[in-house]
């Protein structure tokens, strides 16, 4: 089943420009993280070595090799969010979930990481879960954001 | 034909691609710690730089991917070069305190170890020169390759796991400047550090010497149709196989 995903993904990103990155980005949001044995079926069907594959997997922060929860929340730790305190909000996160920061909850439905500047600077604090960003955000809102995602926001 | 100007001297480029090229042509002394004639230049280490003053972007530039173009004016050993490459070469210090070629390099250009080295957590030779990674690239098995970036930044083989596709060659050991990488025998087997890697050893079908790694001898026998253990002989008993059937042909009656 695995090799038939990554055999469709492979045929629907021909342009040999980028390609691997294209596949490597398509498979994350396909199995939310990179996956070893993907990777190596990833690399059968590209005819590349596998170390290659690795070596780009590894090389950007976008991509993860441990499994990640269903919902990603990012909190942006750039220098702007920095300054607004942004780790006060990583820290009030890890409490709610009970995990630090990288990690995922044991049911599997979130995951917490710290990103370089999401680009919205003006907004700062910014954290984002999956697609949702939420700007100008105040610490006491945490408790509440996760209780709506944990309720079943964005499960449509 | 074009021509080059390294400390003030005009040379012929004749068919050298790289100023380092050049230079070494020349007798001009540069270090390098991540170029090897046989393998393509990567521009890792910089400790190669020159200084251009005309004919490219001026200022600081690795000789060894700086191409050799008519008109171009290098220095090689201005106070500029000589305080970036110390600076380099106390960072590779920092970096791989135990490599003999680092420390070697630091006494030529003038800097001395620290005489207490802040331990790192975790001590290596690597210097990260990737010339075991290109030499395991042109021979055609690629079975290690950097990851990661940043401090981070290491070579190894794909998840740090055994690297299934080492054949046994070595030639990461014959490039690598610094002895991070060792093979080592037991039994019939071929082990390499840090790969990770065991490969077995082909017996000779005479005289049963083990005599080259098995994935070796299947690779250029696929890949280049080179099939030099064919007749399962290590290379002395090949050549007195050879000789004896030679002798046959030339001198037929002549044994026994
Ligand atoms: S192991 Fe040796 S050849 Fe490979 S990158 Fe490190 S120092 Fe260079
Ligand atoms: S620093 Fe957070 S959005 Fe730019
Ligand atoms: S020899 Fe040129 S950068 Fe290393």
């Amino acid at each position: 089943m695995n090799d038939v995903d990554v055999r469709r993904i492979v045929a629907s990103h021909p342009d040999p420009e980028g390609r691997l990155l294209s596949v490597l980005e398509a498979i994350q949001q396909r199995w939310r993280y990179l996956p070893e044995e993907v990777l190596r079926d990833v690399a059968q069907e590209l005819q590349i070595p596998l170390s290659r594959v690795y070596g780009v997997a590894t090389f950007y922060a976008a991509f993860s090799l441990e499994p990640r929860g269903k919902h990603l929340i990012s909190v942006c730790h750039g220098t702007a969010c920095h300054v607004k305190g942004a780790g006060q909000f990583t820290e009030r996160l890890e409490k709610a979930l009970g995990i630090r920061e990288g990690e995922t909850t044991e049911d599997g439905l979130f995951t917490l990481e710290a990103v370089r500047c999401l680009g919205c600077c003006s907004l700062s604090p910014v954290i984002r879960i999956d697609g949702t960003t939420y700007g100008r955000v105040r610490p006491e809102q945490i408790p509440e954001i996760v209780a709506q995602w944990r309720g079943g926001k964005g499960d449509d | 034909m074009g021509f080059v100007t390294i400390n003030g001297r005009s040379v012929p480029i004749k068919g050298a691609k790289t100023v380092l090229e050049i230079a070494r042509r020349e007798g001009i002394w540069i270090p390098t710690l991540c170029n090897h004639p046989g393998l393509p230049p990567y521009g890792a280490c910089r400790l190669c730089l020159v200084e251009v003053k005309a004919g490219a972007k001026p200022g600081l530039a690795a000789s060894c991917t700086l191409p050799a173009t008519d008109g171009l004016v290098v220095e090689t050993d201005t106070p500029r070069v000589q305080r970036t490459r110390k600076i380099l070469i106390k960072l590779l210090l920092e970096r791989a305190p135990e490599a003999e070629v680092v420390k070697d390099l630091a006494k030529k250009l003038g800097v001395v170890p620290p005489a207490e080295q802040v331990a790192a957590p975790e001590t290596t030779r690597c210097i990260l020169c990737g010339l075991c990674v290109r030499a395991c690239e042109s021979i055609g098995s690629s079975a290690i390759g950097f990851a990661f970036r940043g401090s981070r930044r290491k070579v190894m083989p794909p998840f740090g796991k055994p690297a299934l596709e080492c054949l046994g060659c070595q030639a990461c050991v014959q490039v690598c400047p610094t002895g991070e990488v060792v093979f080592t025998i037991s039994g019939n087997r071929l082990q390499g550090e840090p790969w990770r890697s065991e490969v077995e050893l082909k017996e000779c079908a005479s005289c049963g010497r083990l005599f080259a790694p098995r994935p070796l001898v299947e690779h250029l026998k696929e890949r280049f149709g080179f099939d030099f253990a064919g007749e399962e002989l290590c290379p002395e008993c090949r050549r007195q196989a050879m000789a004896a059937k030679l002798a046959e042909t030339i001198l037929p009656g002549a044994q026994g």
